[in-house]
């Protein structure tokens, strides 16, 4: 591949990010707003007024537990909901064909829509933990582990939301995902207990969840707790990447849901 | 010279076994303004969209400039603009922006594309709305945006799927205008209408596609050659006293200050004037019932007829278009 070429690449990568920077930008009370209440109501409600009662968690108050995990909560929804909406909505209104018109490889489409779903997971992300401030002091263990695995776990959903919106037809479908199989997982993926807390089988059970290690290691990153060794998490969340892009670029070069 | 665009053994079966285009053959010269007509359902959009590899295509080869769309994709890409028949612009950006993005996605760094985006803006009257949600534009101004944006990269094949409809006479026209002048600066272009007259004003190549299958490709002025009659509506300042018995075409009263004549090839206009003014009918102006492109295009892909009905001597009450279903 030419230099040109790549600079054509980058160009055109650094379009899609932009383009879709500014798309929930513009929104911002529609993409940004909701997460940050309703993080700080969980703050409120479950740090404040029932953690008190709960105590310790891992040796730890109930609220300083559960600001990595809630952190984490609104990076998985926000960058696999940011891909989705707008990659279905590309289709919906067929400017999706501006992309496939022109010549850009699949891959840098890919990574242009992943790369716009990792700006709004981190955005929302940075803007839940300002508000955590108001509730707990700022806890880094590990700053480098912290900002790699919310980067690596922003990138394994807002994969995973480009193939939801691959194969959605329907506004119905982009939203059966998220509302049966990725809150469920998030809300059983320790984010407000530590799995030792479970019977043997239900650990067992929890152990199949992918989003348990993401939000065990950027816990580890930031109080120096974890259940599970930090390299086992990067090694599972990068797996998960490896194999979701591969499935997008394979659905992307057929053509699956974009092209007759 | 290498074609603009070389269409050879096109097929395209859909999933649910449509069979829409059956093995189509088709050359573009550079620099031509080029016709694909067709009726609803013929075929042209999927030619199109197999062109700008928005469909896969099921056999045949396809090459633009050269360039095999099967081996050298980027590349046909590259020469290639496309307004498409569908708005499909996000009506939720400005429009500068979607201009400039399009720009982008061809690799043209931002202030460049900046650069094209005013001039293409500028050229078509939108320049000013830039910073206007598309949802905001009208339905001509959303027309002349897809054109900015199709030329952005500055394709050397402009491909447009009915670019002008919806659009009010005036606009039109200065549609008209801009591509001619485009095309006269050495662009290629491929134009589907269903505005004849549009065909026949810009376009000097035409190809017909009817049924999946072209059944006509050449110029201009050998397919308006072919029309054998035409008929001419008289409008009459008086009502007549009666019509002419010997009459060198065949004429009828449509009301009382109309009259339609069938003028054949080769037939002289004196001739029937003559007879009229010896009849004391008094002539205020004469006009084609329907344009002469029209005419030959009803003719051609009704029922599926070849373009050997067209030939002189074919002729018959059948192929009045006023007589068909």
């Amino acid at each position: 591949m030419s230099s040109t070429h790549l600079r054509h690449y980058w160009t055109a990568f650094r379009t899609i990010v932009t383009k879709e920077v500014l798309r929930f930008a513009r929104i911002w009370v529609q993409t940004v707003l909701p997460p940050v209440i309703t993080t700080a109501l969980y703050f409120i409600i479950f740090g404040g007024l029932i953690g008190e009662r709960i105590g310790e968690m891992e040796g730890y108050r109930y609220m300083d537990f559960i600001v990595p995990g809630l952190i984490m909560l609104a990076v998985i929804t926000n960058s696999y909901s940011n891909v989705v909406s707008s990659f279905f909505g590309s289709k919906f209104q067929r400017h999706i064909e501006e992309l496939l018109v022109s010549p850009i490889p699949n891959s840098v489409i890919i990574l242009g829509f992943v790369f716009g779903g990792v700006a709004r997971g981190l955005a929302v992300g940075v803007a839940v933990l300002l508000v955590s401030l108001f509730f707990s002091p700022l806890s880094v263990h590990n700053a480098p582990v912290m900002l790699v695995i919310v980067l690596m776990t922003s990138i394994l959903f807002a994969l995973a939301g480009l193939i939801n919106g691959v194969f959605a037809r329907t506004f119905d479908d982009i939203a059966i995902v998220p509302t049966f199989v990725l809150t469920p997982l998030t809300y059983l993926g320790g984010v407000f207990y530590s799995i030792s807390l479970l019977p043997e089988f239900w650990q067992g059970v929890s152990m199949l969840n992918p989003i348990l290690y993401m939000v065990d290691a950027f816990r580890y990153g930031s109080l120096g707790h974890s259940d599970f060794p930090v390299a086992m998490s990067f090694a599972i969340i990068a797996g998960f990447i490896a194999v979701l892009y591969s499935v997008a670029l394979i659905l992307l070069n057929r053509g699956v849901g974009i092209r007759s | 010279m290498t074609p603009a665009l070389e269409i050879r053994g096109l097929k395209k079966t859909y999933k649910n076994g449509f069979e829409a285009l059956k093995g189509i053959d088709l050359e573009v010269a550079p620099g031509s303004f080029f016709a694909l007509l067709g009726p609803n359902g013929a075929g042209k959009s999927t030619t199109i969209g197999i062109i700008t590899s928005l469909i896969n295509k099921t056999a045949g080869t396809v090459k633009v400039f050269g360039h095999d769309l099967d081996t050298d994709l980027q590349a046909v890409k590259r020469s290639i603009g496309l307004v498409p028949q569908e708005f499909n612009f996000n009506n939720f950006e400005p429009i500068g922006e979607i201009v400039v993005n399009q720009a982008g996605y061809y690799g043209i760094p931002r202030r460049e594309a900046w650069e094209r985006c005013e001039h293409y803006l500028n050229e078509l009257g939108l320049w000013e709305k830039r910073k206007d949600m598309a949802r905001t534009l009208s339905g001509g101004m959303k027309r002349r945006l897809m054109i900015a944006r199709a030329l952005v990269h500055e394709p050397r094949l402009l491909i447009l799927d009915e670019p002008t409809a919806g659009v009010d006479i005036e606009l039109r026209r200065s549609m008209w205008d801009f591509l001619t002048r485009i095309n006269t600066d050495g662009r290629s272009i491929i134009l589907t209408t269903h505005y004849l007259e549009e065909a026949e004003t810009l376009c000097r190549n035409i190809a017909i596609i009817d049924d999946g299958g072209i059944i006509e490709n050449t110029t201009m002025k050998q397919l308006l050659a072919k029309l054998e009659t035409e008929t001419m509506v008289l409008d009459l300042s008086e009502p007549p006293p009666g019509l002419p018995e010997d009459a060198p075409v065949a004429l009828r009263q449509v009301d009382e200050l109309t009259l339609e004549a069938d003028i054949r090839r080769g037939q002289h206009l004196n001739d029937l004037f003559r007879v009229l003014d010896q009849a004391g009918i008094r002539v205020q102006s004469m006009r084609n019932k329907a344009n002469r492109l029209e005419e030959l295009f009803i003719r051609m892909t009704r029922n599926g007829q070849s373009p050997s009905h067209l030939t002189p001597g074919a002729s018959g009450a059948s192929e009045q278009p006023e007589n068909q279903a």
